[in-house]
This record gives C-alpha cells, structure tokens and sequence, in this order.
C-alpha cells in the first residue's frame, strides 16, 4: 500500500505495509539511525519523533496514522538553531554518557521549550518523564534543559 | 605529589564523542546494516527444566525467506561459560550454544536465521518441539537435595569447590582467628538473615552482534561487549575457529553495567556466519533481554556478630552467602566472593572472622556481573547490623563507622585470603578519606537534626539512614590493560586502547590522563579503543579497572613517548635533554631561550633526520586494587498506612582518590545511586512457581524515570592515590551499593522497623510492620 508523509521537510512516497511500526520505517527505509529503539514499548522514550508537532514514541504508531503528516528526527532538527542550543546545553552539563537516550532526551526537550519557553523544574520533570535514561541519574538532564531554556529565550520565545 | 597542579586532569572536559551521540550519528551495533545480512531469532523454552525430546524444523525451514535453523544437534557442543573474564575464567563451564536440556525458561532451544527479523520471528512459532518435563527447583536453599541442573561433564578449570551433582556451582570458606572462640568471648551477639534479589541491568540498548567475513576471509564480530578480548578468545574456542581469523569490535555501547561482560550473542552470529557465508545481526527484544540474558545474582546473607562492650567494637563476625547462580554458573564463584572481599576488610580491626560462601545452581534466569558485583549484595546486612549494634551500644552509628572503618596505612588479613575465587593479594591502603565522607555527607543530609527525630506528618514519618562501603580498582595481579600511542606531523597522537568506553567516558578520561602526562591539550589526543585487530589487549570493563588498570597503561605509554618526544627535541637543539621541559605541546629550553613545537619535532621525526616514527607501547598490570571508599546516606518518609516509601533526600560523599574528571565522576556516582534506589524499592524480578518471570517489560519492571528521583548529592573527598594513574581510583560501581542498606537504616530511624528483605515494596513495608509492630 502506498502512504506518504513529510520526514524531516521532505516528501517520502512508500509502497509498503502500512501496519509496520513507523520506528522500523523511519530506521530501516529511510536509514534515520538516530532514532533507537530501547524498549519496543512505548516506556523508554529512546525512539522518539515529532509527528505533526507531537511528541510520541515511534514505537507505538503504525506507520498509517503517519500518512500525510509531518514527522521530525533528530536527523531533521539537527541543522537547527534550536537544536545547537539543545545539544550544547546537553553537552556542558555532562548529560551525556552512553547517548543511546540522548536523541530521545533532545526531542522531549524541543518539543517542551518550544511550547513553554520558561520551564519550571515540574515542566521538565514532566516533559521528559517518557524518556528513560540508566546511566546519569537524571540530574544532569534537568540542569541541561534548564540551560538551554535560558540560552535560547529569545529562540524560543519568538 | 598530593598537592600537584593539574593542566587536563581533575577539569570536567566534555566527553570527547558527546557531540557524535547528541546527533544520534555514533553507530551502535543495531545501527549496522549490511548488504545480504541474515537475521537472527531464538526460541525459547517454556519450562524450568526438560529434556528435548523431538524437535521438528521442516516447517520453519520452509517458510519462504528462512535460510537457517539450528537445534542442539546442528552446533558444536563445546562446554564453555559465557561469563567474559580473564583465562583460566573462575566460572565453570557449564554452557553450550543449545543443549539437549534446558534449564530455565528462556533457555535457548533453537536459532533461527531468516532474511528479516519478522520472518524469523513468524518460523520460530513453527518449530515443534516435545520435551520431557523435568523435576525443577527454584529454592536455593534447596538446591542441593534438587534434580542436577549441570549437564554430566561440566567441570571447572580452577582447583575450587564444584560439584556439580548437588547442585553447587561454588564453595569458599576461610578464617581469621577463631570465630567460635571470638563469639564465647563476647558480651552480646546479634544475629540476623539478609535476603537480596533478582534484578537486570536494564541498560537502555539491548544486547545485539554482527558478524561478517571481510575481504580477507576473517570472521568480523560486532558486538555491545564490555569485553571484547575475552569474546574474540571465547567465540574461538566454542567455534573452533582460529584467534587470528577473528576480529572483535566494540562500536559505541548504550550501557553496559555488566551485563555484556557476558558473551553468549558472538558463537551464535559467528556460527551463523560461519554456515551461511552470509553477514548476520541479532538485536535482542527488551523482553529478550529480561529473560535469557544475566541479572544481578540473588543473595541471602546471614550474619552473626559478637560484641564487647568495654571496647564497643566487633570482636568476631561471621557472614554465611548463599548466592542463587540460576541454571548457569557465569560469576558464580567470584561475586559470591567478593560479597567477602569487598565487605569484610572495611571493618579491619575485628580479631575473629569468618566467611562462608556457597553458589548453588537453580532453575531460574542466570546471574552474571553487575555492577557492585557481590558488594551489593553483601553490603546490605552488614550495613544493617552494624545499625543495629550502635543502637544496641548506645551510639551514634556513624561515630562506629568511623572508629571502626579501616583507615589509611592499615591493612586487612581479608585482602591476602580473599580474592578472585583464589586467595588475594595483600595491600596497605594508601588513601582512604572515608571520615570526611562521613563527616561531609552527614552535614548535607542533616544527620544530627534528623536523626532519631521521627518527624510525623499524617501517617507519614521521617528517618535518616547511612551505609559505607569500599569497592576495589581492578583486580590485581590479574588484570591487565595496554596502551599504544604514536606522534603524528601536526604535534597530534594517536591513542590506542583496549579499554572499553560503555559510556562511562573512559576515552575522554584516558585522553586525559594522556594529554596532562604528555603537557599537550585533550584535543591533540585521538581515541580509537577497543578492537581486536587495532588495538592491544585489554581485559575489558569490568571490576572498576578502567581508570586504574588502563589509566596506569595509558599513563606509561605516554611517560614513554614524552621521553622519546624529548630526545628528539635534544637532537634538534642540540641541548642535554634535561635541560628541557614541555608546556602545552612545546619543548622550551628551561632558560626559555629556545623552543620547538612538538608538530616541529614529529615533521622532523618523519621527515628530516634519523627518520622514525615517535611512538610507545606499555602494559600495565594492578599489583593492588586500592578501594574507593563512599558513605551514603538517605532521607525517607515512609506512608504507613500504604507502606510506601519516599526517598527524599540521597547524598553520596565519595573519596576516588583525584578525579581525574569531576563531571564524570558524578555522572557514575548519580548514575549508581538511581539504579540502587530502584533496586531498593521497586526493581525486582516476579517469578511464578515454576520460575517464569512475569513482568519482563519496563511496564511492570520499573526503572526509575525522572519523577522517582529524589533530591541528589554527590561530595567528591579527593585523595592521591600513590599508585593510581595521577592519583585515582575508581569509582564506576560502588554508588550502587548503598541505597538498600541506607534506605532499610532510614526506614527503622523513621518507624523502628527493621527491612531485611529487599525490594522494599509497600507490601513488604506493611508485612514487616505486622510482624514488627511500629516504633513511633
């Protein structure tokens, strides 16, 4: 069956079963690798895309409800102001050690400052409660977010 | 030395391949796909213990896009174990690739190669198999009255306790004095059981590997391995096939926390490969990884101790370890062991001791290395009767801790009859700032204006609670790291290691250690780690050895090639070399008056005059294994009308001697912290009689996400280690160790409860204030 929808600002037509997870469509027909899969479940957060504007975990959408849509990965945010603001925020905070939640983390924290410029600590709490991370304990996360809220005011509140 | 000034070393440099991760461009295993790549599925047994009757793979195999599957019959039987350490491994081989039986549920029944993963997922459901049901067991105090679970000819290549037949995967007993006599001697004894459970890594990738023959006919393996030497020799022997027509790479790993020093995914790809000339991947479900691979070893502890109460110290102390090895012995002597050697030389100063320690084999999921490796474990009732005792003694318990904690200059006979399954190796602790981290850590938890102060709000009531450990920094006289380095035109080198980044940041710290002992700057220093072909030996991750073990390589290798870099720069000034010294990648004169760069002296190297690459090579063994020293201290409210308990507060105050990357080492620390925390109150595995776990998701299985975490402190109590790399130990595991035992101490400050059972759920909570009663 032929769907179609926007990855990343361009249009992608494929003849393929449209009851596939989009997380295996988005990694294997379209090598987005940085997209992962860490729990196949909807609890880990790792694969998490932006599907028109909303945050939701690759794993857990059929590729039929992406038909038409806008879908953002990393992949796409990555050539972004905002995700320069993002990612350096994740890096002076030391947020990162083994990356595999990192895209995830990134996605969660556009998705949140984007519509909430000023996050208090709850907001991001909340925001980033679907995203699972094992090695840093979280707290470098929540310090990341907060910097990147304040670096990119203008950014986000524009 | 303690005192000196550091240019890379102790600065929070930001971890050299964050940007690469933050992208999501860094490959991971899963990540690698090739052209005309199988894929692989397993299928597992539904019983705790059977026999494989009849299996049936016709249909499987003519499903269309199926191209190999293989049962018991079709692999190499070879024993191994899977557990990833060091020749001769302290694991008995007990293991094959499939076996005939199976002995827990998730035991491998058969491999299945197909040319999706949905094709061999759907073929697998087409294998008939019959089994015999076998009488099982999943009471390790049962264990050895059981059914043998061993196959007939597992044997052990170390001269230790093993027998098979009852059901014992390990056995160690040793003394110190006489604890009998220690006990008649003392005044009052306490005694008590300490039961620890089931709990999995849950490191965020799940284990997978790739193999592929390459241009020259080499078998290439791609694995999520903390281990990849071990797993180059360990595939090699089980397969058959030669070391040097292997090649093991560890791309970037998502986690690892012992879990993937385990190899029991390379055979299977590599035989695949092997067969079908043909690359193949396997990436293992999040309920795969639950079921079939390893999990923190279930413990239980019972410890007595004999008190004097002149002197208020221990004068005897006895720890009996019954660890439950699951079906398989991977680790099964050495973490029951370290719950010895990693708890009992802390309190150095007791005369009678004795450890007594047993693995046994069960019909439940395997046990394997998991961070805190046996300390965990035994940790916990030691930590809580030394609460106990201080209360009994009418003390301040961290006033004990800190009297009776081993101190700097002072030993313990533990270290030299204790160690890897074999007796250890004596040392004297060199740094230990574990007062301070008492001191320190109880200021931030606000000890004395909490403690026994039973703060009530409605039902919910308040406590502080503390634990000290130590951990250790390798494990000597076996480990063994190596370090390669070569200068390059632009003044840049190349540093290759064994070691194994699981994204602890072990490259940067080793880029580190390299760029201050050189005096360029970190940027100047190219990682490559950890692959078989292109870089030298190295034990792996594991044992917290990273930064001691290949940190002190990584340390030689670069004295090495800073003393070549010299002799040139000698050459080229025609001064003595020791009227030289480098500053930030220039060889000055020491008057000042002259100068050459170090990309002038590798472009004069290369090009100019007695032509030769400046380089180095150096190995590094641990002659000791100085342990980094933690107090832990939580705050809790516990419900106790639901027998919920809150974490509030947690602090950490640690000594690893000089971080060598403050940042780091509190990601490792926090890191630790959160997952002992989980492991304290929720993360458990739920089994039913016949030993099936029921919750393999992280629906059911709970890590702990943002909300579950409480307020965090981590105090860095620097020391020098003398004979660390720039003075440090390490520090990647011992956070774990803490929160079971600090949160059951701040639960009986709280309610006069004592938990002795772990998790604490609400439902254990309520149990033990039943059988208890509350002390409000």
């Amino acid at each position: 069956m032929k769907i179609d929808f926007i990855v990343n600002g361009k249009k992608v037509e494929l003849d393929t079963n449209p009851t596939r997870r989009l997380l295996d469509v988005l990694r294997e027909d379209l090598g987005l690798l940085g997209i992962k899969e860490g729990c196949g479940e909807g609890e880990c957060g790792a694969c998490a895309v932006l599907l028109d504007d909303k945050l939701v975990h690759s794993c857990l959408v059929p590729l039929a409800n992406a038909r038409g849509k806008e879908i953002l990965t990393i992949e796409g945010l990555k050539n972004t102001e905002a995700y320069r603001i993002i990612q350096d925020a994740f890096l002076d905070a030391g947020s990162v050690q083994c990356g595999f939640c990192t895209p995830g983390f990134v996605m969660s924290t556009y998705a949140l400052l984007k519509n909430n410029p000023d996050p208090k600590e709850e907001d991001i709490k909340k925001a980033i409660s679907g995203n699972l991370c094992r090695c840093t304990g979280y707290q470098m996360i929540i310090d990341a977010i907060k910097l990147a809220a304040k670096r990119g005011e203008k950014l986000w509140k524009a | 030395m303690g005192n000196r000034e550091f240019k890379v070393v102790g600065k929070s440099v930001k971890k050299i391949d964050a940007l690469s991760l933050a992208i999501g461009e860094a490959k991971y295993t899963a990540d690698i796909n090739l052209p005309n790549m199988l894929h692989i599925a397993f299928l597992y047994s539904p019983y705790p213990h059977a026999e494989i009757v009849e299996i049936d793979t016709k249909e499987a195999e003519k499903t269309p896009g199926v191209v190999l599957v293989l049962t018991y019959k079709d692999v190499p039987n070879t024993l191994h174990t899977t557990a990833g350490q060091g020749y001769p491994e302290p694991s008995p081989y007990d293991t094959r690739i499939l076996d005939k039986r199976v002995r827990y549920v998730g035991d491998r029944v058969a491999i299945i190669a197909a040319e999706t993963k949905e094709i061999a997922e759907e073929a697998k459901k087409k294998i008939k198999v019959k089994y015999r049901e076998l009488p099982y067991n999943i009471d390790p105090e049962k264990a050895k009255e059981s059914e043998r679970i061993p196959p007939e000819g597992a044997y052990h290549l170390l001269p230790t306790i093993y027998e098979p037949e009852k059901n014992i995967a390990a056995g160690i007993t040793l003394s110190v004095g006489d604890v009998e006599k220690g006990f008649s001697e003392s005044d009052k004894v306490f005694e008590d059981r300490f039961e620890i459970h089931y709990a999995n890594h849950a490191a965020l990738e799940p284990h997978a590997a790739l193999a592929f023959y390459d241009e020259r006919g080499r078998l290439n393996i791609v694995s999520t391995t903390q281990v990849p030497f071990h797993a180059r020799r360990i595939t090699s022997r089980v397969l058959g096939i030669p070391v040097k027509d292997i090649r093991v790479i560890k791309p970037r790993i998502g986690g690892g926390f012992g879990g993937k020093q385990e190899v029991f995914l390379e055979q299977v790809v590599g035989l695949v490969t092997y067969k079908t000339k043909r690359p193949s991947k396997v990436v293992l479900s999040r309920k795969e990884v639950f079921i079939s691979t390893r999990t923190r070893h279930p413990m239980i502890t019972w410890y007595k101790a004999g008190v004097k109460k002149d002197t208020k110290e221990i004068h005897a102390l006895r720890l009996k370890a019954l660890m439950n090895a699951g079906a398989y012995g991977p680790h099964a002597l050495t973490v029951m062991a370290n719950a010895g050697s990693k708890v009992l030389p802390l309190f150095n100063k007791i005369k009678h001791l004795q450890f007594e320690g047993f693995s046994v084999y069960t019909n439940l999921p395997v046990g394997g290395a998991y961070r805190g490796y046996g300390a965990t474990q035994g940790y916990f009732g030691f930590n809580v009767m030394l609460d106990m005792i201080a209360e009994e003694l009418g003390i301040d318990v961290l006033e004990f801790f800190k009297k009776g904690h081993i101190k700097k200059g002072e030993t313990s006979p533990i270290f030299e009859k204790l160690g890897e399954g074999k007796e250890g190796v004596s040392q004297i602790i060199r740094s230990c700032a574990l007062s301070e981290c008492i001191e320190k850590g109880s200021k931030a938890i606000k000890w004395h204006e909490k403690r026994r102060k039973k703060i009530r709000k409605g039902d919910k009531v308040r406590g502080v609670g503390a634990a000290i450990l130590m951990q250790g920094s390798g494990i000597p006289k076996i480990d063994m790291g190596a370090a390669y380095m070569k200068m390059n035109e632009d003044g840049s080198f190349n540093l290759h290691i064994g070691a194994t980044d699981l994204g602890t940041g072990s490259d940067t710290i080793l880029a580190q250690i390299a760029a201050e002992e050189i005096g360029t700057s970190i940027d100047k220093i190219i990682v490559y780690s950890s692959d078989t072909d292109f870089t030298p030996f190295d034990v792996g991750a594991y044992a917290s050895s990273t930064t001691y073990i290949s940190g002190g390589a990584v340390l030689k290798c670069a004295r090495k090639i800073k003393e070549e870099i010299l002799k040139v720069a000698a050459n080229m000034l025609n001064v003595p070399q020791d009227a030289l010294f480098i500053e930030d990648g220039t060889v000055y004169t020491k008057d000042r008056t002259q100068r050459v760069t170090f990309s002038d002296i590798a472009l004069y190297s290369l090009y100019s005059k007695d032509q030769h690459q400046i380089q180095s090579v150096a190995s590094n063994i641990g002659l000791e294994s100085p342990p980094p020293f933690m107090a832990q201290f939580a705050e809790v409210e516990v419900d106790i009308k639901t027998g919920r308990i809150d974490v509030v507060k947690f602090v950490s105050a640690v000594d690893c001697g000089q971080p060598i990357n403050p940042a780091l080492v509190e990601g490792q620390v926090e890191g630790a912290t959160v997952n002992g925390i989980g492991y304290a109150l929720w993360e458990e595995y739920v089994f039913d009689k016949k030993g099936r776990m029921l919750n393999p998701s992280f629906w059911d299985y709970k890590v702990p996400s943002i909300m579950d975490i409480p307020e965090m402190e981590v105090i860095i109590c620097k020391t020098y280690e003398p004979t660390g790399p720039h003075g440090a130990k390490s520090v990647a595991e011992i956070g774990i160790n803490g929160p079971v035992p600090a949160i059951s101490n701040a639960v009986y400050d709280a309610i006069g409860v004592r938990l002795k059972k772990s998790p604490f759920t609400p439902e254990r909570v309520l149990n033990a204030i039943k059988e208890q009663g509350l002390k409000l």
